[in-house]
C-alpha cells in the first residue's frame, strides 16, 4: 500500500513565553501543540475541532512548515520534510496550500484580485507568459464562482464571501495535494457560509484534494469532514470517523462540546440537558497535571490528576484519551 | 443602538422608540443618562472593549450603583459583590479588584451581565453577547442570561446571527434583512413554518449538528446587499428563489401572516408552505 | 474606476461585457494621482520651478556670479537693465541667483532624499521582516549613527574625500535614512504578522519576493509622506551646512543661503529675503500636497 499523503508523528510546537524576570527573562514554554499524531490519506478531509487556544491553528501552520515544530515529524508521502533544505521546502509548499480565516486580512490590500491569485503561479512557474497566467487566473476565478472581469478589483471592493473565494482560488491554482483551511467560514455571514462550504467540497472532489479543516464549529466540521480530531490545550482528546464521533462521542470533552452547540430548533434546544462543563479554559501556560481537561470534567477522579490518559483505540478508527471513556 | 441614543454622530434615527411610555429618540441627553444603565441596560459583543481597560472591575460596577441608586461606597461594594456572586463568578472579592484584561472572556462577559443587572433593569439589550466566546462558555453564559431573565422578570432584546441561540432563548423573533424587519413571530412558529423566503433560506443553509450530513448544503445565492445601494423593490429579490415581477419594483409591507406573526412578502402562505 | 455596486449582479454584468486588461499598482496609482487636483497643480508648479531652475540661468542676461558694477547698491527691479527681480547688495542679479540657488537646493533635496529613501527602506524592511540577529545588528548600527553629530560626520567625510558637492548630499542622505529606516521597520513589523504575508509565504514566495512584492508597496504610503517632509528638511539642512562653510560656497548659492543673506538685510532690503523665500515656500507646499496625493494614490482603499 502506498504511504499516506501526510503522516504526523508526535508533533510538538512550544513557544517560549516571557513570564517574568527583571534583567534576565524567565521563559515558560507554551505548549501550543503537544504530542499530536495522525495520518491523512489522499482525498480525505480531516476536521480539527477545538476551542480558542487549543492549538488547532498552530497545528495547521506546523504541518505547512510555516512554523518550525519543537519536536516530532511531519512526513510527506513517506519522506520527512527537511526544514533546512530551502529548495526542497519550496518544492513541498507547491503541494500544500492554505486558506485563512479572515478573508480580507489574508489578501494584500495593494494587489488586485488577479495579481493575488496569480502569485503562486509566478513563484513556481516563472516561465509562464502573462497571457498564460491571465488565462489560468481567469479559469480559476470562474471555478470558484468569481467573474473573471473582476480581475482588476482590489480586495476591499469585494464582499467577505468573495474575498474568501479569492483566497480559495489562490490556494487552488497550483492544484495542490493538501489544503489547510484555517476557520475558512467563521468570519462569513450565515448565508454565505454554506456557499463557501459547498465550494470547498466541490473543489475537493474535482481536484482530489486532501484537506485539514480547522474550525470551532462542530456542525460545519461534521458536514465537510471524513474524520474528526478534537483538540484541547494542545492535546488530542479524540480522533474518530465522522459518523462514530458524532453518533457516539466517547470523550467527556467531545460530549460537552456537542451539548454546548445550540440547535436551531426551539423544542430540541430547550429540551436538551444544560451545560455540563464548568468554568473557563485554564491558562495554557500552566495546564493542569495529568489529564488537561480534568478541571472542567464532570467525571474527573484522582487518577486524572495523577496520570495523563493514553490514546486508546476504543473501536475501529476511534481513539480516545480518557481514563473513564467506558462510563 | 438607536434606542439607546448611542448612534454614531452621523447616524440619525427617525420614528419613535417608546420605553415605558417615554420616547427615547426625542429624549434629551440628561434624560437618557437617567434611563441608560438604570432601567435600560446593554450587553455588548466584545466585553474586552466595552469595559474600561484602566479601571478595576469593582469601580466600574460601584460607579453605576452610586450614580443611579445614590448608594454609599460600602453599600455599593456589598451589592456589587453580591451581584458578581449571583452571576456565578468564583471568588468575587478577588475579581472585584482586578482589571478587565486579567479576566478571561467568559468572566468578562459575566461582569458585563452583572453590570447590566445591577440596577434591576426592565429591559436588557444584548448585542451578540456570546459571539466572541467559545461554545462551552457560550452555553454557560446563555444559561446565565436565561436564569437572570427568569429570576428578575426583565425583558431582553437579543441580537444575534446564531439561529441556535435564538431557538434556545427567545420567545418572539424578528428577522431582519438589509435594515428592515422581514418577518416576526413566536419562536416555534418561525422555526417550524418560516414564512419569508429569507428566513427559510437561513434555516436551510445552517449546517446542523443533529441532522445527517447531506451531500451539499442548501445555499442562499448571491451576496448580502450593499446598504448604500439597495436593490429597488424588495431588498431580498435578487437572491429570492420565488421572485415575481412586482418584487422588483414594489416593496412588500409587513403584514399579518395567516399562521401568526407578520411577514413582508408578496407570496401567500400556502404557496410558501408547499415550496418549503 | 466605475462606481458600480459591487454586490449587485447588474454592475458585474456591465463589466463582464468588455475584456479587461491587467493593471499594476503603479498604473492605478498614476490614474488616481491624476484625479487629485491639488496634487496635479503641485506637480505642474514643481515642474515649472524645476525647468526654470535648470534652463532659466542660461536665458537671463546676467549670470548668478556676475556683478553689475554700476548697481552695487541693491537695485529694485529694473526691466531695462535685465534685472527683473533687482540685484542684491553686491549687485548680482537676484533672479539669476534665485534660479541657480533652486538648482542646487532641489538637486540636494531630491537626491539626498532618494539616497535616504533607498537605504532607509531597504534597511528598515530587511531588519523588520527578517528580524532576529539581522534586526539587532542593523538597528544598533542605526542607533550608533544617530549618536554621531551631523557636523562632526560631515567634517570627517570632508577630510577623507575632500570638498565635493556630491559629498554633501551623500552626507545628508546618510543621516536622513536613519529615521526612514526606523519608520519602515516599525511598519514592517506590523505587516509581518498579517495573514497575507503568511499566505505569500505559503504560496512559495521567497523572502526577497515577499519584501519586494508585499512589504515595500504597503509601506510606501507612509514613506511617501515622510519623503515629502524630508525634502524640505534637507533643503534647510543644506543651508545650515553652507552657513557653516561646509556646503556650497560663494559665489555659488542655494535658497537656504539666499534666505540667510536676505534675513540679514531684512530692514533695508526685504526684497532679497522675500523672493527666494517665496520660491522655497511654494516648493515645499507643493511637495507636501504631492506627498499627500501620492499617499492616497498608492492606497487602493482611498478613492
Amino acid at each position: 500500500m502506498s504511504p499516506p499523503l501526510l503522516q504526523v508523528r508526535d508533533l510538538r510546537v512550544h513557544f517560549p513565553v516571557r513570564t517574568g524576570g527583571v534583567l534576565f527573562a524567565d521563559y515558560t514554554p507554551l505548549k501550543a501543540v503537544d504530542g499530536v499524531s495522525f495520518d491523512l490519506a489522499a482525498g480525505e478531509t480531516l476536521g480539527i475541532v477545538g476551542e480558542s487556544g487549543c492549538g488547532k491553528s498552530t497545528l495547521g501552520r506546523a504541518v505547512l512548515q510555516l512554523l518550525p515544530p519543537t519536536s516530532g515529524a511531519v512526513a510527506w508521502l513517506g519522506t520527512d520534510v527537511d526544514l533546512a533544505d530551502k529548495a526542497a521546502l519550496k518544492a513541498r509548499r507547491r503541494d500544500m496550500q492554505v486558506v485563512f480565516q479572515d478573508p480580507l486580512a489574508s489578501l494584500d490590500p495593494r494587489m488586485t484580485a488577479g495579481a493575488i491569485i496569480a502569485e503562486p503561479l509566478r513563484n513556481y512557474h516563472p516561465e509562464l507568459s502573462s497571457p498564460d497566467i491571465k488565462a489560468r487566473v481567469a479559469r480559476m476565478m470562474e471555478q470558484v464562482g468569481l467573474l473573471p472581469a473582476m480581475l482588476n478589483r482590489y480586495p476591499h471592493e469585494f464582499s467577505g464571501g468573495q474575498c474568501q473565494r479569492i483566497g480559495i482560488a489562490r490556494a487552488m491554482i497550483l492544484k495542490p495535494k493538501l489544503v489547510v483551511c484555517d476557520e475558512p467560514v467563521s468570519a462569513l455571514d450565515v448565508s454565505i457560509r454554506a456557499q463557501v462550504i459547498n465550494l470547498l467540497m466541490d473543489l475537493q472532489r474535482e481536484l482530489q484534494l486532501s484537506m485539514l479543516f480547522i474550525s470551532h464549529d462542530l456542525a460545519v466540521v461534521r458536514h465537510i469532514s471524513h474524520r474528526v480530531m478534537v483538540l484541547y490545550l494542545g492535546k488530542m482528546m479524540e480522533l474518530a470517523d465522522r459518523d462514530s464521533l458524532y453518533r457516539a462521542p466517547r470523550h467527556p470533552y467531545t460530549r460537552a462540546l456537542m451539548t454546548a452547540v445550540p440547535i436551531p430548533d426551539p423544542d430540541q434546544e430547550r429540551a436538551k440537558p444544560r451545560a455540563v462543563t464548568f468554568g473557563d479554559l485554564p491558562s495554557p501556560l500552566s495546564p493542569p497535571s495529568g489529564c488537561v481537561f480534568r478541571t472542567r470534567c464532570p467525571k474527573a477522579t484522582a487518577i486524572c490528576a495523577a496520570a495523563a490518559p493514553p490514546l486508546e483505540a476504543v473501536a475501529a478508527g476511534q481513539l480516545v484519551a480518557c481514563h473513564h471513556w467506558r462510563t | 443602538m438607536a434606542a439607546m441614543g448611542l448612534l454614531a454622530p452621523n447616524g440619525r434615527a427617525t420614528g419613535e422608540v417608546r420605553f415605558a411610555g417615554a420616547n427615547l429618540l426625542t429624549a434629551r441627553e440628561s434624560e437618557l443618562n437617567a434611563i441608560r444603565g438604570n432601567t435600560l441596560a446593554m450587553v455588548f459583543q466584545d466585553p474586552m472593549t466595552s469595559l474600561t481597560p484602566h479601571m478595576k472591575v469593582g469601580r466600574q460596577l460601584t460607579e453605576v450603583l452610586q450614580r443611579h441608586r445614590g448608594l454609599g461606597k460600602a453599600a455599593a461594594r456589598d451589592q456589587a459583590i453580591a451581584m458578581l456572586r449571583r452571576v456565578q463568578i468564583p471568588e468575587p472579592e478577588r475579581r472585584f479588584v482586578m482589571y478587565p484584561h486579567e479576566l478571561s472572556g467568559g468572566l468578562r462577559q459575566r461582569v458585563m451581565i452583572a453590570m447590566a443587572l445591577l440596577c434591576g433593569p426592565r429591559l436588557i439589550i444584548a448585542d451578540e453577547p456570546t459571539t466572541a466566546l467559545d461554545v462551552t462558555v457560550q452555553a454557560q453564559i446563555l444559561d446565565l442570561i436565561r436564569l437572570a431573565r427568569d429570576e428578575t422578570g426583565t425583558s431582553i432584546i437579543l441580537i444575534t446571527h446564531d439561529l441556535g441561540v435564538v431557538a434556545g432563548l427567545a420567545d418572539r423573533v424578528a428577522v431582519m434583512y438589509a435594515g428592515r424587519i422581514v418577518e416576526t413571530g413566536e419562536v416555534r412558529r418561525i422555526f417550524k413554518t418560516p414564512q419569508h423566503p429569507y428566513t427559510q433560506g437561513l434555516l436551510a443553509c445552517t449546517p446542523r449538528l443533529d441532522d445527517a450530513a447531506t451531500a451539499a448544503l442548501r445555499t442562499i445565492p448571491g451576496q448580502p446587499p450593499n446598504l448604500q445601494r439597495l436593490p429597488p423593490g424588495c431588498a431580498y429579490h435578487p437572491r429570492c428563489p420565488y421572485v415575481m415581477d412586482r418584487c422588483r419594483t414594489n416593496r412588500p409591507a409587513l403584514l399579518p401572516a395567516a399562521v401568526g406573526g407578520m411577514k413582508a412578502c408578496f407570496l401567500d402562505d400556502l404557496h410558501l408552505k408547499a415550496a418549503s | 474606476m466605475m462606481a458600480v455596486n459591487l454586490s449587485s449582479p447588474h454592475g458585474a454584468a456591465l463589466e463582464a461585457a468588455g475584456e479587461v486588461a491587467g493593471r499594476s499598482l503603479w498604473q492605478d496609482a498614476w490614474r488616481r494621482l491624476r484625479a487629485n487636483r491639488a496634487a496635479v497643480v503641485s506637480l505642474i508648479i514643481l515642474a515649472i520651478i524645476a525647468v526654470a531652475s535648470i534652463v532659466g540661468p542660461y536665458l537671463l542676461p546676467w549670470t548668478y556670479d556676475e556683478i553689475d558694477w554700476d548697481h552695487i547698491e541693491a537695485l529694485p527691479p529694473d526691466f531695462a537693465l535685465g534685472h527683473y527681480f533687482g540685484t542684491d547688495s553686491l549687485g548680482r542679479d537676484l533672479l539669476a541667483r534665485t534660479l541657480f540657488g533652486g538648482r542646487i537646493s532641489l538637486t540636494v533635496g531630491i537626491l539626498a532624499t532618494f539616497v535616504a529613501l533607498f537605504i532607509g527602506v531597504a534597511v528598515g524592511a530587511i531588519a523588520g521582516f527578517v528580524g532576529g540577529k539581522v534586526d539587532q545588528v542593523l538597528m544598533r548600527f542605526v542607533d550608533l549613527m544617530y549618536s554621531v553629530p551631523l557636523t562632526f560626520f560631515v567634517i570627517i567625510l570632508m577630510v577623507l574625500f575632500g570638498r565635493n558637492f556630491i559629498l554633501m548630499f551623500l552626507a545628508i542622505g546618510a543621516v536622513e535614512w536613519l529615521t526612514m529606516a526606523r519608520i519602515v521597520r516599525g511598519q514592517t513589523l506590523a505587516l509581518r504578522g498579517k495573514e497575507f504575508i503568511e499566505a505569500a509565504r505559503a504560496s512559495g514566495g521567497s523572502t526577497t519576493a515577499i519584501i519586494l512584492r508585499h512589504i515595500v508597496p504597503n509601506v510606501l504610503g507612509v514613506v511617501m509622506v515622510y519623503v515629502t517632509l524630508t525634502i524640505p528638511q534637507v533643503i534647510l539642512l543644506e543651508s545650515f551646512l553652507s552657513f557653516l562653510g561646509l556646503g556650497v560656497q560663494e559665489p555659488m548659492t542655494s535658497w537656504g543661503m539666499l534666505i540667510n543673506d536676505g534675513a540679514a538685510e531684512l530692514e533695508i532690503n526685504p526684497r532679497t529675503l522675500i523672493i527666494p523665500a517665496v520660491f522655497m515656500t511654494v516648493t515645499l507646499f507643493c511637495f507636501n500636497f504631492l506627498g499627500d496625493g501620492l499617499r492616497d494614490a498608492l492606497d487602493p482603499k482611498d478613492r
